[in-house]
């Protein structure tokens, strides 16, 4: 009984701290000259401070981007790191105005914690990394392997079911952080790494020896990651799913960082037009300007600039475009269109 | 005549001999190895068997470390120049030392830290060391305000305001104290309160508006490193001797209300987690404060670490408080001495004497769990080391990360550890 008043109490408190701060948070961050993205605490190519400080990342692209959007500054964030634990109640507390952080779009984090998922910006999935030399070549002939798996994560609930789904058998060896997993798997405490590909691409690039350990073709599971923000208002979750679509129709239009300028002063294109606002109000619908879009192409590039720059195979991390090309190229990256 | 020995043996020895050299066995190197080392055959398997153990540490550790790449941009660089052979790549700790150190804190700030470390060093000084000029004091006193300016900045007069708080205790309690006691204790009491709530609001933004002079203003969220554990840990520290020693007071009193309260403080801190105390402070916190208010996260870590400790430390006084013979209270009461006077003058230098040690344990404790802070998304200098590998230069880098903060951790708790080992030898009168 008197658990559930203080949930109740408590569910109340954050119903009216929620209904306060709707409506307000693009004023909110227009009278604060900054906006508060929240991060991860570092992975590598999402999100991390270089030497001096500064966030780069895939992640971190993005709140640029909403940042440039709408401040007309694309520096002008304030990065909380946030934790597993901490991300969604600093979210719903109104500590930061989104999440750009390799969380998962689920059904209870949208519906049950009251969060809007504004879209996908990065497709990934559970994998295997096993070393070269134990001669594996698909998840399937994984039978009896130890596997290191990171505990109190989606990925050990897929990995039990993969499994079980092929009547398979394995040892897990739980470990707390993916630094202490690199560890453990290059010690040999286990035959398989499972974690999200990106993630075990960005463990493999950072070995001795890269070509040593392979990562295997069977994905496991669906993990597509994406901005979040609160449920509540409808005109700032605009902002941030917009400004992500801006930058992956940028991509299909080809608008980048280079010619998004000259592009913005008029094309034969209607639909660059629009995106870029020399056609039509599409920024006064968000309460932004007409040039919104193009701050915030301008701020890191389009999509496949900021993947290329951050996470593509120009880089130590490696990844190859694959789900995540444009619908053009047999990928998932669609925008609807800005019409 | 003829009784003496010279006459009655055939032979004396009238000179000394000349002292021999003790056998080989039985000085220098060779005696202290046989005493020390093998002087049984269990101590000798021992013996042997640590050395191996020492030996192959070395092995392992020793060309690792000699063969230390000190000037690299990233662990790929570190790689190539090594070659294939093994070696400790430093030069992570050489592209990252300042923000180990500082975090975040704007690098043209850097001195201001620098300075206020400095300036802790020269005020605690008078504090640890009994010798030294008491008028030094007055600069200890005068530390924390100083120190919050040089870390924070902003208007000069907020930490000047707060300060006044404090004098304006002192000045109600010498002026109330001409009239009664307890009257005294009263105003030195409410007489800040009074001033923090009513007039240091006014004071402060009157005097910023007519004089705002002050250094930057730096947020709380650009602390980091060990910036951030010497803030928590020196803040918990020092406040949480004080109330340590309140709390221990309040459970023994006579006052069922007082000790009650004490008792229940105590028992529910130590019964939770510290870990818990700060997702508290760090979530649950949100959301009953009013949206908008941004209540600072590290303030808020502060008086959870603070009252964590200081339930620990209640514990470890009222241990030297129960080691105390009944004479000493007894003793007190028939000199006529009051409460306060008993506490000051007889029982506290005795208890916390004993309580060195256990003290001392709770504030190495207290330093390294501001590790703790990682959890909930400060970035301390574990959190950082995590930041420092996600990107993509040092992704990979463990140990070198790892021991650069283990030594920076070890010479604090080592210094403070050797402190209390030199206040021992200096509080101790007994015979033992």
């Amino acid at each position: 009984m008197k658990k559930s008043i203080f949930i109740g109490a408590f569910a109340a408190t954050s119903l009216v701290a929620g209904v306060a701060q709707a409506q307000q948070t693009l004023e909110a961050i227009l009278d604060r000259g900054e906006l508060n993205c929240g991060v991860s605490t570092g992975l590598a190519g999402f999100s991390a401070p270089d030497a001096n400080g500064v966030w780069q990342g895939f992640d971190v692209a993005k709140c640029r981007a909403v940042a440039a959007a709408i401040l007309d500054d694309p520096m002008a964030v304030n990065f909380v790191p946030t934790t597993g634990q901490t991300r969604f109640s600093a979210l719903a507390s109104g500590e930061v105005d989104m999440l750009a952080r390799n969380t998962t779009w689920t059904f209870t984090r949208d519906i049950d914690l009251r969060l809007t998922f504004v879209g996908t910006n990065y497709y990934d999935g559970q994998g295997f990394m096993v070393p070269r030399e134990i001669g594996v070549s698909s998840g399937m002939e994984l039978d009896g392997a130890t596997v290191c798996i990171q505990t109190g994560t989606t990925t050990e609930l897929n990995l039990a079911d993969f499994f079980r789904a092929n009547g398979m058998e394995y040892e897990p060896v739980p470990i707390e952080t993916n630094a202490e997993a690199q560890q453990q798997y290059l010690a040999g405490a286990c035959d398989v790494y499972t974690t999200d590909v990106s993630g075990l691409a960005a463990t493999r690039a950072s070995f001795g020896e890269p070509d040593d350990h392979v990562i295997l073709p069977e994905v496991i599971s669906k993990e597509p990651l994406g901005p979040v923000v609160r449920d509540g208002d409808k005109n700032w979750e605009g902002i941030v799913r917009w400004t992500l679509f801006a930058l992956m129709a940028a991509e299909e239009l080809g608008v980048t960082s280079a010619n998004v300028e000259e592009l913005a002063q008029g094309t034969d294109s209607p639909e660059i037009n629009r995106l870029l606002g020399s056609e039509g109000d599409f920024g006064d619908m968000l309460g932004l300007d007409s040039d919104w879009a193009v701050r915030a192409i301008a701020a890191s590039g389009n999509y496949g600039e900021i993947f290329a720059a951050n996470i593509g195979e120009q880089t130590p991390i490696g990844l190859a475009r694959g789900l995540n090309a444009q619908w053009t190229q047999g990928g998932l990256i669609y925008a609807p269109p800005f019409r | 005549m003829s009784n003496i020995e010279a006459h009655t043996v055939a032979y004396v020895r009238d000179t000394m001999l000349p002292e021999q050299t003790p056998p080989i066995t039985e000085k220098g190197a060779v005696k202290w190895l046989r005493e020390n080392l093998f002087s049984g055959w269990l101590n000798s398997v021992l013996t042997v068997l640590s050395l191996l153990v020492i030996w192959w540490a070395l092995a392992a550790i020793g060309p690792w470390l000699l063969n230390t790449i000190w000037n690299a941009g990233s662990l790929r660089e570190c790689r190539e120049i090594l070659d294939g052979t093994p070696g400790a790549c430093f030069a992570v700790i050489n592209d990252r030392w300042h923000q180990l150190l500082f975090g975040f804190y704007p690098s043209q700030h850097y001195w201001r830290p620098t300075l206020a470390f400095v300036l802790l060093l020269a005020s605690l000084a008078p504090v640890l060391f009994t010798n030294l000029p008491r008028k030094l004091l007055y600069v200890s006193a005068a530390y924390p305000f100083v120190a919050y300016h040089l870390l924070w900045g902003g208007s000069i007069w907020l930490p000047v305001s707060a300060a006044l708080g404090f004098v304006a205790g002192f000045v109600a309690f010498v002026f109330a104290r001409r009239v009664n006691g307890l009257l005294a204790v009263f105003a030195a009491v409410l007489a800040p309160i009074f001033w923090w709530l009513f007039l240091a609001q006014p004071f402060n933004a009157g005097l910023s508006s007519v004089l705002p002079i002050g250094l930057e203003f730096v947020r709380s969220d650009r602390f980091g490193g060990f910036l951030i554990s010497l803030v928590i840990g020196v803040t918990g520290i020092s406040l949480s001797l004080p109330l340590g020693i309140l709390l221990a007071l309040g459970r023994q009193s006579d006052m069922v209300f007082v000790k009650s309260v004490c008792v229940i403080f105590i028992e529910f801190i130590r019964g939770v987690p510290l870990i818990t105390l700060l997702f508290t402070a760090s979530l649950l916190l949100n959301y009953f404060l009013p949206p908008g208010t941004s209540f600072d996260l590290i303030l808020r870590v502060i008086i959870m670490v603070t009252l964590f400790a200081a339930a620990y430390m209640a514990e470890v006084i009222r241990g030297g408080l129960a080691a105390l013979p009944r004479g000493q209270y007894e003793a007190a009461d028939a000199l006529g001495l009051d409460y306060w006077k008993a506490q000051r003058l007889i029982i506290m230098p005795q208890a916390l004497k004993i309580s060195i040690p256990g003290i001392v344990n709770t504030f190495i404790g207290l330093f390294k769990d501001t590790t703790l802070v990682v959890f909930i998304g400060l970035l301390d200098p574990i959190g950082l080391s995590n930041a420092i590998r996600a990107d993509t230069d040092w992704n990979g880098i463990y140990w070198e990360l790892f021991i650069f903060i283990g030594a920076l951790f070890f010479l604090f708790c080592f210094g403070i550890s050797r402190y209390s080992m030199y206040l021992e030898r200096k509080l101790k009168t007994d015979h033992r």
